[in-house]
C-alpha cells in the first residue's frame, strides 16, 4: 500500500474540485470468525476490507464498483462510522472516527448520510411518510423547531420530487422509485456534505433508474454534495460518477476518473469487468474480446498470497503469488492500478 | 409517472406497512372474531360486575343444605350445587378469579418476557447468552409439573401466590420469540437509517424496534389469556389452586365430579361449559389475530 | 453434525444443572418459610422431639441452612446431586425408595403415554392432511373449527365430562348388552388391573386430545407451506399424479416439524397424565405425584419431578438431534 495518495489529490485538484471532506488511509475492517463449543475462540478473519485508501473532495463524485462481496458495503459503513473500522484513519472533515466514541459518532454522523439499496427495507413501514422525512429532525431537535417540522418536511418532499400532500401517506403506498426518494429526503434532512449511496438503483426498474440517477445529480448541483456511489452497475456508476475505484476482495485494485477507466483500463480485473458489459449495437455484438474469468471469488477469509486476483487472471505470473502488486501508477499505467503487468488493453470497443 | 407501474411488478411482498390498520379492518368483518369478541366482553363483565347479572351477590348467596343438587328450576335456573348454592350465581362469580389471573398474568409475562427479548435480542452479546440460558433453564420445567410443584412447596394457595407462579413459569416463550423477532428488525435498513441519523439506542427501540416486532407476541399474549384461565381452574382442580371459600370454576366442577357420576350432571355441565366457551373464545380471538397479522397461516 | 450434536449436549449441562437447582432452591425456600415438613407431615399428634429429629435427619432435612432464610444450600444441592448420578432419588414417608415408587409407576404412565400419542399422531396427521389438501373446503373448515374447540376445552373438563359419558352411560349399557369383559373394561370409570391397556385406552384418548389439535393445525400449515413450494410444483409438472405427489414428496418433508412438535409435546402430555390419572384413579407416575400433593411428601414431589424433568429435558435434546438428522440446514446457525 504505497501512496496513492500522492496520485489521487492532484487529480481531483485538476478536475476542479475543493477541499477535501472525506480522507481515508488503509482502512481495515476484519470481522472475527469464531468457533468452538463451549468458548468461542476466534479462528480466523474475513477482511471485508483490507487497507484501502482515497480521498473525496467537495462536490466529487467517487464511484465504487466490484462484485457482490468484494467489501463496497461494510466500506461504506466504515465510512459513516455505523461500522468501525479495525486500524487505518478516516477522518471526515477534519475529525478522525477509528477510536471515537458513540456518543461523539453520533454528532459527527449527521454530515454524512446514506441511501439504501431496498427502498422497501429502508423506511420503517409504521411510520408515515411525514414521520420518516421528519426523524431527523425529532433527532436532532435543534435543527428545526417543532412549529417548522411539517413546513420544512414538506419543502424536502417537493425537493425529491414527490407531493408534499403526500405527508401523511405509509410507505406501502408507494412506488420502489418513489420510496427511494422518500429515502433521499430523509438523507438531505439535515444538510449533510456527503452522501454514501449504496447501490440506490440496484433495486429499481431500468427507467426508473434514470429518474432517480438524475435526482441524484441535480441534488448535488443544489446543495454541493459529495457521493460515494457504490454499485456494481458499471454503466451507471459511469453516468455519475468523476471518479471510480475498483474493488476485488476488500481492496482497491484501480482508482483513476472516468475517462482512465473506462476508457483505458489498464487492470485485469477492471478489463474482465468492462468486457462483460453488452455491445449495445447488435451487428457488432461478438466483435469484440471478452475476458471471461474463471472460478470463483476466493474467500475474503482466506485470500491468495500476493495479488489477490492471481487465481482468476489471465495474465498471472509466478511474481503475482510472491509479491503484493502496490496501487501506484506504472509504466502501462497513468492511472494507480494494483497489478505488475499493468497495462492498457481495449475491451470495451468492438472493431470490425 | 411510470414509477407507479413498477409498484405493481414490484417482486417484493407488501409485508405490514399500515399492518396494524390492515389488521384491524380485517378483523372487525370477521365475524368469528366478532362473536368471540363479544363473549369475552360478557365474562369480563361477570368479572367486573357481577351485581348486574346476579341478585345474590359476589358470595355466592345463602345456600341451603335442603336445596342441594336440584336441577334447573325457574328459582334456579342452572339448578343448585351439592351445597345447596345457586349454580347460575356460582358460574357468574367464577369468571372473576380466572379472568383477574388471566389478565395479571399475561400483563406480567408480556412486560417481563418483552423486556428481556428486547435486551437479549437488541444488545446481543454475553447478555444475550446468559439471559437464553436462563430461559432455556426456566424452559426445562413442564409447565403444569412445575405450576403443580411450585404451588405445593409454597403452601400458601390464593389469587396472587397462583399469578406469581404462573408468571414465573411462562415468560421464557414470550422472551425467545421476542428475542428473535428483534434480531430480524435489527438487521433491517431503517434501523441503520436511524444509527446514521444519530438516533440513540433507546429511541430506535421504541420507536423502530418494538413497534416492528411485537406482533407476534400480541398473539401469543391473546392466546395466553385463554391459557391461563384453563390452567386456573386446572390448578384449582387439582387442588393446588384457589382454596374453598373462594368461587372458582375449577372448585366447582371437582366437587361436582363425584356427584355427577352418582346422576346429576347439571353439576358439571354448566361450569365446564362456562370453562370452555371463556377459554373458546380467547382461542378463538387469538387465532382471528394470527390470521389478520401474518397472512401465511392461512 | 458432530460438532452440532457436540454443543448441543454442552449446553444441555448448564440447562440440566440449573433446572435441578431451580427444584432444589424451591424446596429449601420452602422449607425456610413454611418450617420442617416432617412436623406438617404429623399435625396434631406430635411424635416426640428425638423421633422428630431422626426421621428429620433420615430424610436428610437436618441440615443447619434450612434454617437461614434465602440460603441456596449449596451443600445439600451437592450431596443430591451426587445421589442422583448413583441412581439414589430418597425414600418416601414409608421408607420406601421413590425409585421404586416410581419404577411401580411407570409401565401404567408409559402405555397412557403410548396411547395418547398413537391417538393423537394417527388422528390428528390425518385430519391435517385432508385439510391441507382441499385448503378452505367443507373439510378443511370442518376440521379447523373441531380443532378449535378440542384446544379450548381444558384436559381435566374433557376429562370428567368423558369419564360420565363413557363409564356411566356406555360403559353401563355394554354390560347390561353382554359386551365382552375387556371392551366393558375400556369403558369403565377407574383402572382396572386386570386389564392394563384396555382400561387405558379411553384415558389415553382424553390425554391426547389436547395435542390433537395442534397436531392437526401444524400439519395442514405444513402442507399447505410445501405444497406451494418449487419442488412440489415441479413434480406436478413432470406430470406425477396428485396422490403421490402429496404422498411422496410433500408429505415426508412437511411431516418434519410435526415430529418436532410430538417430541417437544411430551412435558404437556406430562402435565396432561396427571389430570388424567387423578380424574381416572390410574396407579402411574401422574396418580403419586397427585397422591404426594395431597399428602404433602415434598421429597416425593420434588424427586418425582425431578426425574419427569430429567425425561423431558432428554426428550427434547434427542428432538433436536433428531432434528438436525433430518433437516441439514439446522446445524450451521
Amino acid at each position: 500500500m504505497t501512496e496513492p495518495a500522492h496520485a489521487t489529490p492532484d487529480r481531483a485538484a485538476s478536475a476542479g474540485h475543493g477541499e477535501m471532506v472525506v480522507s481515508v488511509r488503509d482502512a481495515v475492517k476484519h470481522f472475527p470468525i469464531t468457533q468452538g463449543i463451549v468458548f468461542q475462540k476466534t479462528i480466523g478473519h474475513v477482511r471485508a476490507v483490507d487497507g484501502v485508501s482515497f480521498d473525496l473532495h467537495r462536490g466529487e463524485t467517487l464511484g465504487v464498483v466490484g462484485e457482490s462481496g468484494c467489501g463496497k458495503s461494510t466500506l461504506s459503513r466504515v465510512i459513516m462510522g455505523l461500522i468501525p473500522a479495525s486500524s487505518g484513519s478516516v477522518n471526515l472533515l477534519g475529525d478522525e472516527l477509528v477510536g471515537m466514541r458513540e456518543r461523539d459518532l453520533r454528532k459527527v454522523r449527521r454530515n454524512v448520510q446514506i441511501i439504501f439499496q431496498d427502498p422497501y427495507a429502508s423506511l420503517d413501514p409504521r411510520m408515515t411518510v411525514g414521520g420518516i422525512v421528519g426523524e431527523p429532525f425529532r433527532i436532532h431537535p435543534d435543527f428545526a423547531p417543532r412549529g417548522d417540522r411539517r413546513g420544512k418536511v414538506q419543502e424536502l418532499l417537493e425537493v425529491v420530487g414527490l407531493n408534499p400532500e403526500h405527508i401523511n401517506r405509509y410507505p406501502h403506498q408507494f412506488s420502489g422509485g418513489q420510496r427511494q426518494r422518500i429515502g433521499i429526503a430523509r438523507a438531505l434532512a439535515l444538510r449533510p456534505q456527503i452522501i454514501v449511496c449504496d447501490e440506490p438503483v440496484s433495486a429499481l426498474d431500468v427507467s426508473v433508474q434514470a429518474q432517480v440517477v438524475n435526482l441524484l445529480e441535480r441534488l448535488q448541483e443544489e446543495f454541493d454534495l459529495s457521493y460515494i456511489f457504490v454499485a456494481h452497475d458499471l454503466s451507471v456508476v459511469r453516468h455519475i460518477s468523476d471518479r471510480i475505484a475498483v474493488m476485488y476482495l476488500g481492496k482497491i485494485v484501480e482508482i483513476g476518473d472516468e475517462t482512465q477507466i473506462y476508457e483505458h483500463p489498464t487492470h485485469p480485473y477492471t478489463q474482465a469487468l468492462l468486457s462483460a458489459v453488452p455491445v449495445p449495437d447488435p451487428a457488432l455484438r461478438g466483435r469484440r474480446e471478452q475476458i471471461v474469468l474463471t472460478g470463483d471469488v476466493p474467500s475474503p477469509a482466506n485470500p491468495p498470497s500476493g495479488c489477490r486476483f492471481r487465481t482468476r487472471c489471465f495474465k498471472a505470473q509466478d511474481i503475482c503469488a510472491e509479491k503484493e502488486p502496490a496501487l501506484v501508477s506504472r509504466d502501462g499505467s497513468v492511472q494507480p492500478s494494483a497489478c505488475h503487468f499493468a497495462k492498457e488493453l481495449d475491451v470495451i470497443h468492438a472493431t470490425r | 409517472m411510470s414509477e407507479l407501474a413498477t409498484a405493481a411488478t414490484a417482486g417484493h411482498t407488501e409485508r405490514s406497512g399500515s399492518l396494524w390498520a390492515d389488521a384491524w379492518r380485517e378483523l372487525y368483518r370477521n365475524p368469528v372474531f366478532v362473536v368471540a369478541s363479544v363473549v369475552v366482553l360478557i365474562v369480563m363483565s361477570w368479572a367486573v360486575f357481577p351485581t348486574l347479572w346476579t341478585s345474590t351477590g359476589t358470595d355466592g348467596g345463602t345456600c341451603e343444605l335442603v336445596d342441594s343438587r336440584l336441577g334447573p328450576s325457574s328459582e334456579h335456573i342452572f339448578g343448585t350445587t351439592f351445597q345447596g348454592c345457586d349454580m347460575y350465581s356460582h358460574v357468574i362469580n367464577g369468571a372473576r378469579p380466572s379472568i383477574i389471573i388471566a389478565v395479571l398474568v399475561t400483563l406480567a409475562t408480556t412486560l417481563i418476557g418483552v423486556a428481556l427479548g428486547v435486551i437479549a435480542g437488541f444488545y446481543g452479546g454475553w447478555l444475550d447468552t446468559v439471559l437464553s440460558r436462563i430461559t432455556d433453564v426456566f424452559l426445562g420445567l413442564p409447565f403444569l409439573l412445575g405450576a403443580l410443584v411450585f404451588l405445593a412447596l409454597l403452601g400458601e394457595q390464593n389469587i396472587w401466590t397462583v399469578s406469581a407462579v404462573l408468571v414465573v413459569l411462562s415468560w421464557p416463550p414470550i422472551t425467545r420469540i421476542m428475542r428473535g423477532s428483534v434480531i430480524q428488525v435489527k438487521a433491517l435498513d431503517y434501523v441503520e437509517a436511524a444509527r446514521a441519523l444519530g438516533a440513540s439506542n433507546m429511541s430506535i427501540i421504541f420507536r423502530h424496534i418494538l413497534p416492528n416486532s411485537i406482533a407476534p407476541v400480541i398473539v401469543l399474549a391473546t392466546l395466553y389469556l385463554g391459557g391461563f384461565v384453563s390452567a386456573e381452574a386446572t390448578l384449582t382442580f387439582l387442588g393446588v389452586g384457589l382454596q374453598i371459600p373462594e368461587i372458582s370454576w375449577g372448585i366447582t366442577v371437582a366437587q361436582g365430579q363425584d356427584y355427577a357420576i352418582a346422576g346429576y350432571p347439571h353439576l358439571l355441565i354448566f361450569p365446564c361449559a362456562a370453562l370452555i366457551i371463556t377459554v373458546l373464545a380467547f382461542i378463538v380471538m387469538g387465532d382471528a389475530m394470527r390470521d389478520a397479522l401474518d397472512p401465511r397461516g392461512r | 453434525m458432530g460438532r452440532y450434536v457436540l454443543r448441543r449436549l454442552l449446553q444441555f449441562i448448564p440447562v440440566l444443572l440449573g433446572t435441578m437447582f431451580l427444584l432444589h432452591y424451591l424446596q429449601t425456600v420452602s422449607i425456610q418459610i413454611n418450617g420442617n415438613p416432617i412436623t406438617a407431615l404429623f399435625g396434631d399428634r406430635q411424635p416426640p422431639p428425638q423421633t422428630l429429629a431422626a426421621i428429620t435427619t433420615a430424610f436428610g432435612l437436618d441440615d443447619p441452612c434450612l434454617q437461614q432464610t434465602g440460603n441456596p444450600c449449596l451443600g445439600m444441592f451437592l450431596d443430591r446431586m451426587s445421589g442422583y448420578t448413583q441412581g439414589d432419588f430418597g425414600v418416601d414417608f414409608n421408607r420406601q425408595p421413590i425409585t421404586r415408587l416410581i419404577a411401580d409407576a411407570a409401565p401404567v404412565t408409559v402405555r397412557l403415554t403410548i396411547i395418547a400419542v398413537l391417538f393423537e399422531s394417527l388422528v390428528g396427521i390425518l385430519a391435517g392432511v385432508v385439510a391441507g389438501i382441499r385448503k378452505n373446503g367443507f373439510a378443511d373448515n370442518f376440521i379447523r373449527l373441531s380443532t378449535t374447540l378440542v384446544i379450548s376445552v381444558p384436559v381435566f373438563v374433557l376429562g370428567v365430562l368423558v369419564q360420565i359419558g363413557s363409564g356411566l352411560y356406555v360403559g353401563v349399557w355394554l354390560r347390561d348388552n353382554g359386551a365382552p369383559e375387556w371392551l366393558s373394561a375400556a369403558f369403565s370409570v377407574t383402572y382396572q388391573t386386570d386389564h392394563p391397556w384396555a382400561s387405558l385406552l379411553v384415558p389415553g384418548v382424553v390425554l391426547g386430545a389436547f395435542s390433537l389439535g395442534f397436531i392437526a393445525r401444524l400439519t395442514r400449515t405444513s402442507l399447505i407451506e410445501t405444497l406451494r413450494a418449487d419442488y412440489v410444483r415441479t413434480a406436478r409438472a413432470k406430470g406425477l399424479s396428485r396422490r403421490r405427489v402429496v404422498g411422496i414428496h410433500a408429505l415426508r418433508n412437511s411431516l418434519i416439524p410435526v415430529v418436532t412438535y410430538i417430541g417437544i409435546d411430551l412435558g404437556a402430555l406430562m402435565g396432561g397424565a396427571l389430570v388424567t390419572e387423578g380424574i381416572f384413579n390410574i396407579p402411574g407416575v401422574g396418580g403419586l405425584v397427585f397422591g404426594s400433593v395431597a399428602a404433602g411428601e415434598t421429597p416425593v414431589i420434588i424427586a418425582v419431578v425431578t426425574m419427569l424433568t430429567l425425561v423431558f429435558l432428554l426428550a427434547s435434546l434427542l428432538v433436536d438431534v433428531l432434528y438436525a438428522v433430518l433437516d441439514p440446514r439446522i446445524r450451521y446457525e
